[in-house]
């Protein structure tokens, strides 16, 4: 595992009108970590996430990825850069099969354009081998390419979670994010989905994920950030933030009265 | 695992083949009953922009309400290039297909910036505006009085005078423009066209130019219709206005959603079905209303529309595709069950 800085996140701010959804937030991710973020509901997460994917502009403050710098960058120039993401609210592409919902995570891999497509010139045809090739590995690699031709929106939640990683891991990407990635999973679901991350970081993958499950957090985080009112009010490795008093008391210790 | 690209993609020859043929055939049949040979040809024109159309509307999820326009810049290039110019009618196509994409380009950066109800407003209001011109730019279009004098089209030395010879004309455009869309379909750019109308947000999370695509199946879909619009031309030889205006627009979609969005077929099979009816309505409704006007059409498309709408809403091709998938495997004297699995065959994109 080399130490090199895959992510950096410098006072980055967000507002809306008069509500600081985001707040001088720092952070680094370095190549081959897990870092999750935690925080109450309402802490800033999912605006963090936006914001390092370009899906909303920041206020102020800096992102660099791989060295450049990605603020004000579309979704789609970011991704290309070689970050992906999964999503709280299921994305899962409904109006088809779950292999070409994979095979569309590789579009940045492929070359074919609207004429070559439109003539089926030969080259096209290998290509479309080769995309269909990757797609059942990646399927295979989250253990559902026993479904690769069913309809995507025929799948229980749970695959739906598996087949939005497979997507994102097709455009072979060196960073993916999670956002709550075991929302709405139960218990078998939720180890098998940790095994699935486990063995992707091993390949040399790199998460930053948002989670409310303490478990699987504390179990696969190599580090954790914690957000609370949109400021950062912690940073560290799992064992620190269990015994940090100001996580306990923003975050951990309302969990435990209830 | 099975690798085979055909689990995904229905790229079997066969079935288009045989329609092919069929249509081919026809004409030797009707030979003599103008009448019938007219209507094909109606539906070819139809075919050709519904076809564009599908890909746009069907695949990347984009409404367009002003394919007219581009239908009418086909007509109108046409016509100005070879009855004004003299110029060799592949001239016009060409030229038509040109200004057809340079002004989707120019119109459809700003609108696809709207999406939905927006967008449809949007495009309706170029239809207008487009509309307005071919009315007003009188010396070029000669206005409402029309455009005469249109000379019949002349390709490779052949000059396509007749109805007999038209059909085979339209229908060979018709058939190269649905493989073309065909192949787009089953490819990177048909699936980054789907992601954009299944998630927008994905579809960019995952490196998908989608201003690109929706901006780039625009282009097409106007080159369809433009190409359609010039054969359309030299086909009838007067053109006006009133062709190209608001409703024309309207049947267009009304062709697709009847066909069936998502089905690169659907829009030949919805163009057909509009023709169809079109001359059966104007059979039977003078019999029961005798002084029916017009507009009995409009009601009558605007009422299907919403039944099509409510209980098929992907439209009549699907419920074909399923029809003919039953005959064939009864053929084959395979057991067809209720409770077989369901998502190997009926969901492959033709």
């Amino acid at each position: 595992m080399t130490e090199e800085t895959l992510l950096k996140v410098e006072n980055l701010s967000k507002s809306f009108g008069g509500v600081n959804a985001v707040e001088n937030v720092s952070f680094e991710v370095k190549k081959g970590e897990i870092v999750a973020v935690i925080g109450p509901n309402g802490a800033g997460k999912t605006t963090l996430f936006n914001l390092v994917t370009g899906v909303i502009p920041a206020t102020s403050g800096k992102i660099t990825f791989k060295g450049v710098s990605i603020i004000g960058k579309r979704p789609y120039q970011i991704a290309s850069l070689g970050m992906t993401r999964t999503f709280q609210n299921l994305q899962v592409f409904n109006n088809m099969t779950v292999i070409e919902n994979v095979m569309t995570g590789s579009h940045i891999r492929l070359k074919t354009g609207i004429l070559s497509s439109g003539l089926r010139l030969p080259n096209v045809y290998k290509e479309e081998k080769e995309v269909m090739q990757k797609a059942l590995q990646c399927l295979e690699q989250v253990g559902i390419a026993d479904l690769a031709f069913e309809r995507a929106e025929t799948l229980p939640y749970g695959n739906q979670r598996l087949l939005e990683i497979a997507r994102a891991v097709a455009a072979e990407p060196s960073f993916i994010l999670l956002d709550e990635p075991m929302a709405g999973l139960n218990p078998q679901e939720s180890r098998n989905l940790v095994n699935v991350l486990k063995n992707m970081r091993k390949q040399g993958m790199t998460f930053l994920f948002v989670e409310h499950d303490m478990e699987t957090v504390m179990s696969i985080a190599d580090k954790i950030v914690v957000l609370d009112y949109g400021k950062k009010i912690a940073e560290g490795t799992p064992e620190e933030i269990s015994s940090n008093p100001k996580v306990i008391a923003a975050y951990l210790g309302e969990e435990e009265a209830i | 695992m099975d690798n085979n690209l055909t689990k995904i993609y229905n790229r079997s020859l066969k079935g288009p083949l045989i329609f092919f043929v069929v249509i081919m055939l026809l004409p030797f049949i009707f030979q003599s009953n103008n009448y019938i040979l007219s209507t094909f040809i109606m539906i070819g024109f139809y075919s050709l922009v519904t076809t564009g159309l599908t890909l746009l509307i069907g695949y990347a999820g984009q409404i367009s309400l002003g394919h007219a326009a581009f239908y009418g810049i086909g007509a109108y290039t046409s016509a100005y290039f070879t009855a004004t110019l003299q110029m060799p009618s592949w001239i016009g196509i060409l030229v038509g297909a040109i200004i057809a994409s340079l002004v989707s380009l120019i119109i459809g950066i700003p609108v696809f910036k709207l999406k939905g109800h927006y967008l449809a407003l949007a495009t309706l209001g170029f239809g207008v505006i487009i509309f307005t011109f071919f009315k007003e730019w009188k010396t070029i279009t000669g206005g409402l009085n029309g455009f005469f004098g249109i000379p019949p089209l002349s390709l490779f030395g052949i000059s396509f005078s007749t109805d007999f010879q038209f059909y085979f004309l339209i229908w060979i455009f018709v058939f190269l423009g649905i493989f073309f869309a065909r192949n787009i379909v089953q490819s990177r750019v048909g699936r980054a066209l789907m992601s954009i109308h299944g998630s927008e947000i994905a579809s960019e999370a995952i490196g998908i130019n989608i201003n690109k695509y929706k901006l780039q199946i625009f282009v097409l879909s106007a080159v369809y219709a433009s190409i359609a619009g010039s054969l359309y031309a030299h086909y009838v030889t007067f053109i006006n206005p009133q062709l190209f205006e608001m409703m024309t627009s309207i049947y267009f979609l009304i062709m697709v959603v009847i066909g069936g969005i998502g089905n690169i077929w659907g829009g030949l099979i919805g163009a057909a079905i509009y023709v169809f009816l079109g001359e059966l309505l104007k059979d039977i409704v003078p019999k029961i209303i005798p002084n029916a006007s017009g507009e009995f059409e409009i009601v009558f498309f605007g009422v299907l529309l919403v039944v099509i709408l409510i209980y098929m809403p992907n439209g009549i091709s699907k419920a074909i595709f399923h029809f003919i998938k039953r005959i064939t495997s009864n053929f084959k004297n395979k057991p067809v069950s209720a409770f077989s699995k369901k998502s190997t065959g009926s969901d492959i994109h033709d």
